[in-house]
Order: C-alpha cells, then sequence, then structure tokens
C-alpha cells in the first residue's frame, strides 16, 4: 500500500495534479508543479534562488536537474503503470548538455519499456526550447 | 597570499559550499577535505523527503549530494579555481536511506586530463560497507584559456 500511489491515481483521475508537492515532499521544496498533456506528463521546476549552484553564472545546480529528471521519469511511469507500490530508482544516468539558466525548467519522459519488474524510461529537461535540451536522463525504475 | 592560494584556503572551508545556493538550501556540511577527496553530510530534513508514508530521503536529493560532492572533489584535486560543468552523471541506488538519519556522501577525483575530470563516489549513512548509492562522475573544464593543472599527476 503506498499513499503516494493512491493520491498519484486520484489525481490522475481528476487530471488535477496540485496537490502532487503534498504526496511527494521533495517535489514540493523543488518547487516542482505537474501537468499533462496528450498522456505525457510535463514536469516544470519554478526557479527559485536556493536552486541556485553556479552564483557567477548563475546556473541552476546539475543536481536540481538531476531530480527534476528522475521526479519527470517517476511522475510518466506513474500515469502509465497501475500497481500500487512506488517505483524505485535503481539506476540513472544524466548527461548535461547546457547549462540551466536561472528560470523555470521542464520535463517530460517517456517509457521505452515497462515491464513486469522494471521500466526503462528516457527524460529531457528543457528551458526555452524542447529540441535544445539542457540534460538528459535514462533511468531503470524497480516496479515491484 | 596569491588569488590561487585564497581559493585553496576557501575549498577547505565551509565557504566552500555556502557559496553554492542550493547546498545552503539543503544544509549540506563540510566533514572533511583532502587533496582529491570530499566528505560531506546531508542533515536529514523532512522537505528533502520523497514518500511521506515512510520519511525516507526522495532519490533526487540524493542525487543533488552525490553531484555536489564529486565537483567538490574536482576542486578539491586542482590547483586553480578553473570554471567547470558536469558532463554526466550516473547514480546508482542500492538501498533507501533511512528515515531520521544523516547521509553522508564521500568523493575521489580520480584522474584529470586536459580537459576532463573522473570522479566517483557514494552516499551513506555510518557504514562505508553499506552504500546508500553509489556515484559516477565525469566534469568538463569550461574555463577559458585556463587549464586544469593537476595537483599530482
Amino acid at each position: 500500500m503506498s499513499g503516494f500511489r493512491e493520491t498519484f491515481q486520484l489525481m490522475k483521475q481528476a487530471n488535477d495534479f496540485s496537490g502532487l508537492p503534498l504526496a511527494v515532499p521533495y517535489a514540493k521544496f523543488l518547487g516542482i508543479g505537474v501537468a499533462v498533456q496528450d498522456s505525457r506528463v510535463i514536469t516544470t521546476m519554478a526557479y527559485a534562488d536556493k536552486l541556485i549552484g553556479n552564483t557567477t553564472l548563475p546556473a541552476l545546480h546539475g543536481g536540481t536537474i538531476a531530480a527534476l529528471l528522475e521526479l519527470a521519469a517517476l511522475f510518466q511511469i506513474a500515469y502509465e503503470i497501475e500497481t500500487e507500490a512506488m517505483p524505485k530508482t535503481i539506476t540513472i544516468t544524466i548527461d548535461y548538455m547546457r547549462s540551466g539558466a536561472a528560470r523555470d525548467t521542464y520535463a517530460r519522459a517517456w517509457a521505452t519499456r515497462i515491464g513486469r519488474r522494471v521500466a526503462n524510461v528516457r527524460a529531457e529537461a528543457w528551458q526555452d526550447d524542447p529540441a535544445k535540451p539542457i540534460a538528459a536522463a535514462n533511468a531503470n525504475f524497480l516496479l515491484a | 597570499m596569491t588569488e590561487d592560494d585564497k581559493f585553496q584556503r576557501m575549498i577547505r572551508s565551509q565557504k566552500f559550499l555556502d557559496r553554492i545556493p542550493h547546498m545552503g538550501a539543503i544544509g549540506l556540511q563540510l566533514v572533511d577535505f583532502a587533496p582529491g577527496a570530499v566528505t560531506v553530510r546531508l542533515p536529514y530534513s523532512l522537505d528533502l523527503v520523497g514518500n511521506p508514508d515512510t520519511g525516507v530521503l526522495a532519490g533526487g536529493a540524493i542525487s543533488a549530494v552525490l553531484d555536489n560532492v564529486c565537483g567538490s572533489a574536482v576542486v578539491a584535486r586542482v590547483e586553480k579555481s578553473d570554471a567547470f560543468a558536469t558532463l554526466d552523471l550516473r547514480i546508482d541506488y542500492m538501498r533507501p536511506a533511512e528515515p531520521g538519519l544523516d547521509v553522508f556522501a564521500y568523493a575521489e577525483c580520480y584522474k584529470v586530463t586536459r580537459l576532463i575530470a573522473f570522479v566517483r563516489g557514494f552516499a551513506y549513512h555510518d557504514d562505508k560497507a553499506k552504500p546508500i548509492a553509489n556515484a559516477t562522475a565525469t566534469f568538463m573544464f569550461t574555463g577559458q584559456g585556463k587549464l586544469a593543472q593537476a595537483t599530482e599527476s
């Protein structure tokens, strides 16, 4: 049994994910918001000064981008599957392509395979243009 | 004292982490610093929980700490304050963090080339033999014309 799964299923039925930060405190901390467009979960990380890693550039902390990608991948799987348990990250590999500017960041993910026990997911994060990702990730989640 | 000496002093202190807003936001503390190796502590915080039913920290929070400690290990290895950016970061999660416990993270920069630094690290509670997560990272130096000088080859 998982409160997160139940909460997420209810949000899915209502197509209203505004309550998500209550289900995942860390998402609230990062300023994460979620919307769904055409069965694709769009995860947003609203800009805040506390997300900065480099004050000179300035640029977002790479760790916050990693977290955004991981959450985006997790939410996409949670959106697609019906199991009770919250998926657990086994491994995630992040490629950083561009530095993240001090502004809102978006991410979306594609489940390349959802098996009985493991899901393979690809996620991308961008700021001004989805065709120019600032970072991408490959992640594997344990489902059972 | 030269600028580089000042830089070396600064990175041996908590000030180095305090300059990074996101690390201040999650309360990251410097525990140990050696040439090419850094240990930090992440105090347990309800803000960083991924699953409120269990109180287990979010994987993303562990990732952020590992990203940072790996970068810190590069700083601990090079002589000059060259800018660098994370090229890639791989995290393997072995076990969930224990609710209520601080997380430690250690990283060592084991190789530096003209443009790239290679780092490995891991997160744990009190026993390094029982890691929570493992990290492998590469960083690229971006300082224009200022290339890294490894403190030892």
